[in-house]
This record gives C-alpha cells, sequence and structure tokens, in this order.
C-alpha cells in the first residue's frame, strides 16, 4: 500500500503552487469586495498550466489525468483564496471529454471556456435531477430538456453556478418527460441564454444564475451515470479546495498562538486554545484521508464514487467552518477585521457550504447511500 | 496511489492466507451459532489457539527471530490482523503481552529475562497484564506512588494499588511501573519490575464498569517480595522503559481502530429497519456525519500503514483517530437509542453494551484532553502549559500537593 504522491502528482502540486504564488491572490479577495475589476483573472494561469484539459483525455488533447490530481490544483487554490476556474471547467470538460464532443480540444486548449451548470442526481427521496434554486429550501426542477435528433432544447433556471459568468459554453443539464437527465453543449452567446454574472460575500468565487428560455446546443452522449459523476467531482473540487482553505488558516493561527502573548505566556500554551486548534488540524486530517479515499473511488471504484466524495464534502464543509471560526477567535478582535486575513477565511466558509446543494446535502447523501445499502463494500486487499 | 499489496507483500498474504484456511477450523467459536460460553473454557480454548498462532507464525510475527518471532515489518503484521479478521477467527488472548509487554522486554529486558519470559508469553502459557496505572496516576502516569524497597538482601518489596489492569484475573506476570526513590524529580525516581501475580500479598479484585462487566481489575500489592533480578531497564529508568510500552500501545491500537466494529455502514443497518427513521431528515444528518468521520478513520489508518511502508513510524497526530472514533460511536449509540427506545438499553442489547462501554474507553489510554494536548505540542509545536511538577523531588511534590487542596 503506498498513498504517497507520485513524482508526477508532486510536480503537479508543486507548478500549481508556484504559479499561484506569482499573483496576490488573497489581496485580491479583500480589495475586490470594494472593486470587482481588481480581482485578477485566472484563466490566461490556467490555461499556461494545462488546468482545462488536465481531465480530458490524451488523443483529445488533455492530459488524461485523473480526479485526484485536479484536487490536488484545487486544494492549491483553496489555499490562496485563488478565483481559479475550476469548478465549473473541470466537470464540464469531463462530460464533453465522456461525450466526444467537438468542442473538447479547444477547450483542452483553452481556445473555448467551458462551465457545467451543476444539477444534482436523484435520491432515495428526491427522484428527480434538481439543480440550486435562487431562494429557499426547495430544490428546484433541473432544466425542463426537449431533444430533436442531435439538438436539444432547454428551459429553466439555474442558480450560482460557479464561473458561469465567464463560460464561452456551457454544459447544462436537464431532465426530459421520461425523467432522465440531458446533457447539452449551449454557447453562452446563443439565443436565450442569458446568464447573470455575479458573487456574493465572498468575491474570490465567480458565479452565474443562467436562464434559459428555448436555448438550444448540441446533445452530449452521456450516460446518468457520467453526469452523476461530474456532480460528484465538484463535491470532491469543493472538499479539496476547503482543505488547502483550512491548511492556510492552521498555519496562521498556529503561528499567532505562539507569539501573542497574555498573563505573561504564549496564548497556544492555555489548553482552551490549544485543543481548539488541534481540533482544527482532527478535520484537516480526516479531510486528507477522504479526498484520498474519494481519488480510489473516481479511478478504482466507481461504486462508491458517491460515498467518497459526498463524505469527503460534509467533513471539509465541517472542516472549514470550524477553522474559519477558530482563526477568528484565536486572532482575537482583530481576527474580525479587514486588518486581517481571517474574515476572507471566513467568508470563504460561508458561501462555500451553500453551493452546489451546500454541505448539509452531501451528508445527507452519505446517508441515503448507507441506507441504501452502497456504503463501502471495497476493502483494501 | 497504490492499495495493492507489493508481491512480496502479495506473497506473504497468501502464506498466512493459507495456514488460516488450514486451520481455522481450530479456532475457538466465540460469537453465534456453537459459542463457547463458559469463561474457563474460553480461556483455555483461547491460550491454545495463541498457542497454534505462535506456531504456525501468526502470533508475535514482527519480534525477531531469536525470540520466536518471524522478524517481519508491522506492514505485514497488518496483512495478519486483516487476514485474520476475513477468516473471522478470534485474535491472540494475549494482545497486551505480544503486541506491547514483549517488545518492551526485548527492548529493555536482561538476557535471562528473555529467555525465560518471551516464550511462554508469545504461546500463551504465561498471560501478561500491565501494572502502570493507579488511582492517582493516570494521564500523569508518572505520579505513581506504588512503592518498592530494596531489601538488605537485594529484594525489592512492594506496597501500592494499580487499576484498569486488563487480565490481571488470570495474568502470569505483570509488568510493573513502581516508585524506588522519591526524593529525586518524579520521571526519574521510578523502576521497571516483573511481579508474579500469583506472589504472596497480590491481590485482584474485579472492577465493574457501567454495562455490570469487570472487564478490569484492581491489583493490591502489600508487602509484596521479588527477587534483585526482576528490575527490567534498570533501577530508577522505568520510565524510559514505560515510553517503549506507550510508544507501542499506540501502534497497536493505532493500526486496530478498525477492530473495534464501529462503522456508518454497521450503524445505519441497526436503523434501517425504521421507515421513519430513514426518511427522519436530522436522523439522516445524524447518521451522515457519523459515517463519514468514521469513514475518514478507516483511510487513516491505511495512510499509517502506507507510512510505515515507507519506513515512517506513523505521528502523534495519528492518537486523534481514537478521538473521532470514540466520540462517533457515542453519538451513534445515542442516535441508535433514540430511535429504537428504551429497547435498545436492556441488558444483553448490543447497543446497550456500547453505550455502557464508550464512557470510560474515552479515557482509555490517556484521556482526549491529554492527548489533544499531547498532539497540540508535539505535532503543531505549540508551548507547553506551564507544570508545577518539573524539577521537584516526589516527596515535596505530594506535600504541595496537599497543601495545594487544603488551601
Amino acid at each position: 500500500m503506498n498513498l504517497n504522491l507520485s513524482d508526477e502528482q508532486e510536480f503537479l502540486r508543486e507548478a500549481a503552487r508556484g504559479a499561484l504564488s506569482r499573483v496576490k491572490t488573497v489581496e485580491a479577495a479583500r480589495e475586490a469586495l470594494e472593486d470587482e475589476s481588481v480581482l485578477p483573472d485566472l484563466w490566461p494561469m490556467a490555461i499556461e498550466a494545462g488546468w482545462p484539459g488536465l481531465l480530458i483525455s490524451e488523443e483529445r488533447g488533455g492530459a488524461g489525468l485523473g480526479a485526484y490530481d485536479a484536487m490536488l490544483v484545487a486544494q492549491e487554490a483553496g489555499r490562496v483564496l485563488a478565483p481559479a476556474p475550476l469548478l465549473g471547467p473541470l466537470p464540464a470538460s469531463l462530460l464533453l471529454d465522456r461525450g466526444a464532443a467537438k468542442e473538447t480540444e479547444a477547450v483542452a486548449s483553452g481556445e473555448l471556456k467551458a462551465a457545467w451548470l451543476p444539477a444534482r442526481p436523484p435520491s432515495t427521496y428526491e427522484p428527480n435531477w434538481t439543480v440550486d434554486p435562487v431562494a429557499g429550501k426547495a430544490r428546484a426542477a433541473a432544466p425542463v430538456a426537449t431533444v430533436d435528433g442531435d439538438t436539444v432544447t432547454f428551459d429553466g433556471v439555474v442558480a450560482w453556478a460557479p464561473d458561469a459568468g465567464q463560460a464561452d459554453v456551457l454544459v447544462v443539464i436537464g431532465q426530459d418527460g421520461s425523467g432522465a437527465a440531458v446533457a447539452g453543449v449551449v454557447e453562452a452567446g446563443a439565443d436565450g441564454v442569458s446568464v447573470d454574472h455575479t458573487w456574493r460575500y465572498d468575491v474570490s468565487r465567480r458565479l452565474g444564475t443562467v436562464t434559459l428560455k428555448g436555448a438550444t446546443g448540441t446533445k452530449l452522449a452521456v450516460s446518468d451515470e457520467d453526469i452523476a459523476e461530474a456532480w460528484y467531482l465538484t463535491q470532491a473540487l469543493i472538499a479539496a479546495e476547503s482543505l488547502g482553505t483550512v491548511e492556510a488558516a492552521l498555519e496562521v493561527s498556529v503561528a499567532y498562538a505562539k507569539e501573542r502573548f497574555t498573563f505573561g505566556r504564549a496564548i497556544g500554551s492555555y489548553q482552551a486554545m490549544k485543543h481548539g486548534l488541534v481540533e482544527i488540524l482532527r478535520r484537516q486530517e480526516n479531510t486528507r484521508s477522504l479526498l484520498i479515499y474519494a481519488g480510489f473511488a473516481f479511478s478504482d471504484v466507481p461504486a462508491e464514487i458517491a460515498y467518497a466524495s459526498s463524505a469527503a464534502r460534509s467533513v471539509a464543509g465541517g472542516a472549514l467552518d470550524f477553522a474559519a471560526r477558530q482563526q477568528i477567535a484565536v486572532h482575537g478582535g482583530i481576527g474580525a477585521t479587514w486588518e486581517h486575513d481571517a474574515p476572507l477565511t471566513f467568508r470563504r466558509a460561508q458561501l462555500s457550504r451553500r453551493l452546489v446543494g451546500g454541505t448539509g446535502d452531501a451528508t445527507d447523501r452519505v446517508a441515503d447511500e448507507l441506507f441504501a445499502g452502497r456504503g463501502p463494500s471495497a476493502q483494501a486487499a | 496511489m497504490d492499495l495493492n499489496d507489493t508481491p512480496e507483500q502479495a506473497a506473504y498474504r497468501e502464506q498466512i492466507r493459507s495456514w488460516l484456511d488450514e486451520h481455522k477450523a481450530q479456532a475457538p467459536v466465540l460469537q453465534g451459532e456453537g459459542a463457547l460460553t463458559d469463561p474457563d473454557e474460553i480461556l483455555t480454548a483461547r491460550r491454545a489457539w495463541q498457542g497454534q498462532l505462535a506456531e504456525g507464525g501468526l502470533a508475535g510475527a514482527t519480534w525477531p527471530k531469536e525470540y520466536g518471532g518471524q522478524g517481519v515489518s508491522p506492514v505485514d503484521g497488518v496483512i495478519i490482523s486483516q487476514e485474520m479478521r476475513k477468516a473471522r477467527v478470534p485474535g491472540i488472548l494475549d494482545v497486551i503481552g505480544v503486541g506491547m509487554l514483549g517488545p518492551t522486554i526485548i527492548a529493555h529486558g536482561s538476557d535471562e529475562q528473555k529467555s525465560r519470559y518471551l516464550g511462554p508469553m508469545l504461546h500463551g502459557d504465561e498471560v501478561w497484564c500491565q501494572l502502570f496505572s493507579e488511582p492517582a496516576a493516570g494521564s500523569d502516569l508518572a505520579a505513581v506512588q506504588t512503592r518498592a524497597k530494596l531489601n538488605d538482601d537485594g529484594s525489592w518489596t512492594l506496597n501500592g494499588q494499580k487499576v484498569w489492569t486488563t487480565n490481571a484475573q488470570f495474568a502470569a506476570y505483570g509488568l510493573l511501573l513502581a516508585r524506588t526513590n522519591v526524593d529525586i524529580p518524579k520521571h526519574k525516581g521510578m523502576t521497571m519490575f516483573i511481579v508474579p501475580m500469583d506472589g504472596e500479598g497480590v491481590t485482584v479484585r474485579g472492577l465493574r464498569q457501567i454495562s455490570g462487566e469487570a472487564e478490569f481489575n484492581e491489583v493490591f500489592f502489600d508487602d509484596v517480595t521479588i527477587p534483585g533480578d526482576s528490575v527490567v531497564g534498570g533501577v530508577d529508568n522505568g520510565w524510559g522503559v514505560g515510553l517503549t510500552t506507550l510508544m507501542f500501545e499506540r501502534l497497536t491500537i493505532g493500526l486496530g481502530s478498525e477492530g473495534f466494529g464501529y462503522n456508518g455502514d454497521r450503524f445505519a443497518r441497526a436503523i434501517a429497519g425504521d421507515p421513519a427513521a430513514v426518511k427522519d431528515s436530522d436522523v439522516r444528518h445524524q447518521l451522515g456525519e457519523i459515517a463519514a468521520e468514521l469513514e475518514a478513520i478507516r483511510w487513516t489508518g491505511y495512510r499509517s500503514i502506507s507510512d510505515l511502508q515507507g519506513g515512517q513510524i506513523p505521528g502523534p497526530e495519528f492518537g486523534l483517530a481514537k478521538v473521532t472514533t470514540v466520540n462517533n460511536a457515542v453519538k451513534a449509540g445515542d442516535l441508535i437509542a433514540d430511535v429504537l427506545g428504551p429497547e435498545a438499553l436492556a441488558e444483553d442489547n448490543e447497543w446497550a453494551y456500547m453505550i455502557s462501554f464508550l464512557p470510560g474507553l474515552k479515557s482509555a489510554g490517556g484521556t482526549e484532553e491529554i492527548l489533544r494536548n499531547t498532539i497540540g505540542e508535539r505535532v503543531l509545536g505549540l508551548p507547553p502549559e506551564p507544570r508545577l511538577d518539573k524539577g521537584i523531588p516526589f516527596s515535596e511534590l505530594r506535600a504541595k500537593e496537599k497543601e495545594g487542596a487544603a488551601a
């Protein structure tokens, strides 16, 4: 058994860290709260690093890497709150490649920017494909898909889709009259497509609410399993980003707890403070373990992708929430001001837990898979 | 990422598997149909089974060959545990002896001690117990008060009390940490001894837990005399010897955390038959959180095996696996009993047993609070809390503590 990163994976991670270090992403996440235009466009960096084609097979111009490799990049982006185009583009690229879409090579090379509009696979008590609603607790119906030969027309609204506002092509998931999921490639500028580019609370995450009114595109030849995989890949990527953010929060908090003194001693020596920091570590390491599991499921045990990536998102979400609040607490009052980066972590945590189904939905999915008898069966040798 | 065995490991696994295929019919049945019920019969059968496992090279396999082991790596040791679990045969009877105390004697014992004690320990002929904890020395183990006084003829006389002693009721020997010098600071004045449990003045009393069962014992020593060659690792060097035992304890517990059988799948099955619970979003949320964290621990275990394979001893942060395991099992017990109602608390119910077992497990092997302190200091590098016992002779420390309590 060897769970260490391969040399290639180490290289991929170091390269991502190196590229991201050349842009002041954390500063930008603060400044852009007042002036969105200062937020750096990381598409050129992503293209240079080959991220858009990371998951696309080599014969279609991609790098042919796996989900775990993509998670390593997401983790680095999360460390520095980078507005890296990953959550929208990577699952889109997975579906384009699976469906052998004609746009795939252009997406791999970065000529075309793609984003998918996340759709949640059915579960025991929600038999339909659903999307994030504009507001409210109820899930929204996935866009209605009308198929006519190789073309498909969509009607509906998908809210809060990551990176949708920057995309040239959208991978839309709808549901047809029979209840089956239908994926289609729609140009962002096509008739009947309107994209409301926006952000909420955490400006380093670009979002788009997409309204489709008779928007027509090319039907993508992918299965329900492929589309479900795109959803779980998004869950795993959010988990990986969260892990990176938690790592950074823990490092900063530990350093401060060693240098800040009260009543004649470092605050990190107080048990209450120490235990809070160790709790971040505990959740961080649990997340790391589950990301390994999720990576293994994507590469080796497709039947456990839903369970593993949902478990990862669930634990990662809890870790990020906890770390964000603890980081503020360790730093005292200053941690709740713009003088410090802790509020940016907090903003990231607040938004992340409510995107793409939300952390709570991932937790519910873990239970759903278990009750349905689809928990972990494959044991390591 | 590779979860597969190396070719050597695969061959070793095959060897273990074929031994088990050949011998598993002789393993004692402890659960289910045809299970043994008489405690004496169970003990005899488990001793014999440990002997067989030792003969087959499955007990104490990580011990060096010269002491009866196979000299295999910790990862091969894990392979044995995995295969035994798959074959559904009981493990060895004396996990504490073979997993922790034997390796301590191998590291610190005299040649005579090694040749006298290790063989019978490995084969289950002589079971051992660990006599470290005391009523006032648990997480702060260096506070032990059991006294060993040197007699003129070179023998030692023991007086004091130990507690939480697993297997003491049928152990032949114990490894005992006692204070031999009260005039020096507490970590320095202790010595490790080998003590025969049938000696005059040794009293073992079962300690009933919440469940009503007595899995642990209290052990009393009243003027117990043991020979001078009972010392392990030198007089006043007991702390260093004890740290070796605790390191092996961490390894034993860390690599065996799956062995408790606490996992999301099992907990889900306990409530899956209740249609109202399966639909209840609060129940689902709680189960999801519990299952996800326990799943993380399974993979944390694989990470530690991967580290071992790379030649690294898993770091202290792996101790957090115990915190996660216990706390989630506590939540699961509450959830299951909330769903099933009072019937879950029937005396012979498996969940009642688990619910009763866990509050004690929380403190076993060091409390959660101490564990978090240790990890905060060793892994995160946070400064320790100021201590009032550093550099103070043990005798004065006791006086100060009494003063403090009176104030």
